[in-house]
C-alpha cells in the first residue's frame, strides 16, 4: 500500500483502535517473554535463591550457575578445604564456598562445540547442495522434476522417530552412530528438503536473460551462475541458511536418539544436567542461556530475512 | 497430495507476490548492472533483447559442459544425499515392517511374518490410547493457536507505531529449542517452587500444592498444551499476517462506501479472504504437532501414568525400549500414511475454500 494513498484512506485504522492493539500486542510480548526472562534469572541465582518460596524476583546474582555448569565438583571436608591455597577464580571461590573442590571441566563445552560444528556444518552442506539442485530445476527442464520436487519436501512429513528407526540401524551397520559426519549427513538430508524448495523460489525471481547476456559475452554457464546468479541469489541463500541453522542447533529427536558420547548436541545434554540431589537449576538455566543467545541475537538481527522466510517457506512448502 | 495441493500454494505464493512483489531481493537497477562485469558489453537493452530471442540455442553453444550435464552435476549431489538417507531408510522400514526383526538381536533369524505386526499394531488399546492423546493434543493445540495468533495478526495489522520491533519480539519463543526450553518449564511447573503455579495461585487463591501441572493426570494435558500454544502461536500469527497482509485495500474502501459496518467487514471481507491462509497454518501445525516428540518428552515423558502419551512417543518406547523394531517400523508407516492421508483430505477442503 502507498503511504501517500493511505494517509486519507478510508481504510485507515483511527487512532484509537491503534493505540487498543498495540496495548494488547505488546502486553502479550512481554507475557510470552516472562519464561525467558525467568530463565536468564535463575542462570544468576544461587541454588538456594532458586527454589525459594514465593519465587524471589531481588537476590544477590552469584556466577554460580555458570560455575556448576563448567565444572564437575567433589565434595571435601571443611579442614581439607581451608588447608588449600588461596582460590585462584571466582568459580573456586564459589565452590569452596559449598564446601567443593573443582575436580575438572564438566562435559558442557565439548557438547556446545558438537552443537556448533553439526549445525554449521549441515548447513554450509544443505545450502551448498540445497543452491545447485535449486538452480539446476529452475533453469533446465529436468524430467519429472515437480513431482521430484514434491517428493523431496514430503520426506519432512515423516515424524523423526519413524525416520530414526532404519538410520539408527543403517548407521550401525556403517559404524556412524555417534559421529559429529554421521549427524551432518543427517541433519543436511533433512534440510536439503526445504532448502531446495526455498531457494528454487528465489532462483526462480532472478530473470534468465542475466545469464543469457552473459553468456552471450563469452562466459561460461558456470561462470554465469557463479558471477551472475549467486551474488543475486544472496538474500534467499542467507534466508534459507537460517532456517537451515535454526532446525540443525535446535533438533533433538535424533540427536538423542543417535548419539550418546562423543558427537552429543547441547540439546540432548543440558536436560541431564543434576547436582546433589536433584536437578541443578541454575546451571541448567546457564547452559539454557548459553544456548539460546546465538539463536537470540540471530532472530533479532535477521529479522527481515527471517520474516521473509517464513512466510515464504511456509505457502510455497 | 500431488498437483493439486502444489497448484494451491502455487495460487497462495502468487497471491502474496502480488500484493508485496520481492522487496528483498534486489536486482541490478538496469540490466546493464549485470553486463558490467564483462568488458566486451553491448547496450544492455539490446542485449537483453538478444537473450529474449535466443535462449537455448545460443546456451548450448556455450564452453565446457553440456546444460544437460551440468543439471545432473548440480542436481545429482541432493537427489544422492536424499535417496541415501531418506529414502533408502523408508524402503528398508517398509521392509523391517514385515518381519519380526529386534535391532538388540541382530543376529537372530530374521522371519517374515506378513500383516502381522500391522494388525497388532492396529487393535492394540495402548496404541488408540496414544492416538487418542495426539488427537486431544493436535485439536487443542491448533485451536487455541489459532484464535490467539489470528487475533494477533489482526491487531498487529492495525499498524501501530512500533509493531515491526514487538512482532520480533512475539516471534523469539518459535526459534529457540523445543527440547531446551520445553525441560526449563518442567521448572516453571514445579508446584512448591515454580513461577507458574505462583502466578496462578496469586490470581485464582489456589493453594500451589495444588496446582502439580505434571503431576496431576487431568492437568498435565494441559500442561503440554500451554507450552506448545506459547510456542508456536507467533508462527500461526506470521501466516496470518500474511493472509491480511494480501487483502487489497479496494475491497474495504468499497465496503466503507457501501456503509458495511466495521463487524459486517470483518466477517465478509477479512475473515473469508484470510480463510486460506489460516488452513494452511492449522495444515502445517496440525503436521508438526502430529510429530511432536521433543517437547513432551522433555515436560512429562508422557506421564504421569501414560496420560500424555503421545503417538511419537508410544512409538520410540517400542523401537528404542521394547527393541520390537518389526512393530514399530510397521506403527511409524501407519503413522506416516496416516499424516498423509489426512493432509490429502485436509487440502480437498482447502482447496473447496480457496474457489469460492
Amino acid at each position: 500500500m502507498s503511504s501517500a494513498n493511505s494517509a486519507h484512506s478510508v481504510v485507515e485504522p483511527s487512532l484509537t483502535s491503534k493505540r487498543v492493539a498495540g496495548a494488547i500486542v505488546i502486553l502479550y510480548a512481554l507475557i510470552t517473554l516472562i519464561p525467558l526472562v525467568w530463565i536468564f534469572l535463575t542462570s544468576i541465582k544461587s541454588p538456594p535463591d532458586s527454589i525459594s518460596y514465593p519465587p524471589k524476583i531481588v537476590f544477590t546474582p552469584t556466577l554460580e550457575g555458570y560455575c556448576n555448569l563448567l565444572t564437575t565438583r567433589t565434595r571435601q571436608t571443611p579442614e581439607y578445604i581451608a588447608s588449600l591455597p588461596a582460590p585462584t577464580g571466582t568459580c573456586d571461590e564459589v565452590t569452596r564456598k559449598r564446601n567443593m573442590v573443582i575436580a575438572g571441566p564438566s562435559n558442557f563445552l565439548p557438547r556446545f562445540v558438537n552443537s556448533l560444528v553439526i549445525a554449521f556444518g549441515s548447513t554450509f552442506l544443505a545450502v551448498l547442495l540445497g543452491t545447485l539442485a535449486a538452480y539446476g530445476f529452475s533453469r533446465f527442464r529436468v524430467p519429472l522434476a515437480d513431482d521430484l520436487l514434491f517428493f523431496i519436501l514430503s520426506t519432512r512429513m515423516m515424524p523423526p522417530i519413524a525416520v530414526a528407526i532404519p538410520i539408527y540401524l543403517m548407521y550401525r551397520e556403517l559404524g556412524l552412530s555417534d559421529t559429529a559426519i554421521g549427524m551432518i549427513l543427517l541433519y543436511t538430508a533433512v534440510n536439503v528438503s526445504l532448502a531446495v524448495w526455498l531457494l528454487k523460489g528465489f532462483i526462480d525471481e532472478i530473470p534468465r536473460e542475466y545469464e543469457e547476456a552473459a553468456m552471450i559475452d563469452g562466459y561460461t554457464r558456470l561462470q554465469a551462475f557463479r558471477k551472475v546468479v549467486l551474488p543475486q541469489a544472496t538474500t534467499g541463500i542467507a534466508a534459507t541458511a537460517i532456517f537451515c541453522l535454526i532446525f540443525a542447533w535446535n533438533e533433538y529427536a535424533f540427536a538423542a536418539l543417535l548419539t550418546s558420547g562423543e558427537a552429543q548436541t547441547a540439546p540432548p545434554f543440558i536436560p541431564t544436567i543434576i547436582g546433589e540431589g536433584g536437578q541443578d537449576w541454575p546451571a541448567v538455566a546457564a547452559g539454557t542461556t548459553i544456548f539460546l543467545v546465538p539463536i537470540l541475537v540471530f532472530t533479532i538481527l535477521l529479522r527481515k530475512q527471517l520474516l521473509r522466510g517464513i512466510t515464504f517457506g511456509a505457502v510455497r512448502k | 497430495m500431488s498437483g493439486r495441493t502444489r497448484r494451491l500454494l502455487l495460487w497462495i505464493a502468487a497471491r502474496i507476490g502480488k500484493r508485496t512483489g520481492s522487496p528483498d531481493v534486489s536486482y541490478p537497477q538496469s540490466s546493464g548492472d549485470a553486463l558490467t562485469i564483462s568488458p566486451t558489453s553491448i547496450v544492455d537493452s539490446a542485449a537483453a533483447a538478444t537473450a529474449r530471442a535466443t535462449p537455448t540455442a545460443l546456451a548450448r553453444r556455450v564452453r565446457g559442459l553440456s546444460d544437460r550435464a551440468i543439471a545432473w552435476v548440480f542436481i545429482a549431489p541432493a537427489i544422492i544425499l536424499l535417496l541415501a538417507i531418506n529414502i533408502f531408510p523408508l524402503v528398508w522400514a517398509i521392509y523391517l515392517s514385515f518381519t519380526n526383526y529386534r535391532a538388540n538381536r541382530p543376529n537372530a533369524v530374521v522371519e517374515t511374518v506378513g500383516i502381522r505386526n500391522y494388525a497388532r499394531v492396529l487393535t492394540d488399546p495402548d496404541i488408540w490410547q496414544a492416538m487418542q492423546t495426539t488427537a486431544h493434543f493436535v485439536f487443542w493445540t491448533i485451536l487455541l493457536q489459532t484464535v490467539i495468533g489470528f487475533m494477533l495478526a489482526y491487531l498487529i495489522d492495525r499498524k501501530f507505531r512500533g509493531h515491526a520491533f514487538w512482532t520480533t519480539i512475539i516471534l523469539i519463543p518459535m526459534m529457540l529449542s523445543p527440547a531446551v526450553v520445553g525441560n526449563f518449564w518442567r521448572f516453571l511447573y514445579e508446584p512448591q517452587i515454580g513461577l507458574f503455579a505462583y502466578a496462578v495461585s496469586l490470581v485464582s487463591g489456589i493453594p500451589t500444592s495444588e496446582i502439580r501441572m505434571l503431576g496431576d493426570v487431568s492437568l498435565a494435558p494441559w500442561a503440554i498444551i500451554i507450552v506448545d500454544t506459547w510456542m508456536w502461536t507467533p508462527y500461526v500469527m506470521l501466516i496470518c499476517l500474511a493472509g491480511l497482509r494480501s487483502i487489497p485495500d479496494y475491497i474495504y474502501e468499497a465496503a466503507e462506501v457501501d456503509r458495511a459496518s466495521a463487524w459486517r467487514q470483518f466477517w465478509s471481507i477479512t475473515v473469508p479472504m484470510a480463510l486460506p491462509f489460516i488452513m494452511l497454518a492449522v495444515l502445517f501445525r496440525g503436521i508438526e504437532n502430529f510429530k511432536m516428540f521433543d517437547m513432551v518428552t522433555l515436560l512429562t515423558g508422557g506421564g504421569p501414568g501414560s496420560i500424555t502419551e503421545v503417538a511419537s512417543i508410544t512409538l520410540k518406547r517400542a523401537a528404542f525400549e521394547s527393541w520390537a523394531t518389526g512393530r514399530a517400523s510397521a506403527f511409524a508407516i501407519i503413522l506416516f500414511v496416516a499424516v498423509f492421508g489426512l493432509a490429502n483430505i485436509y487440502v480437498k477442503a482447502l482447496n473447496k475454500v480457496k474457489q469460492r
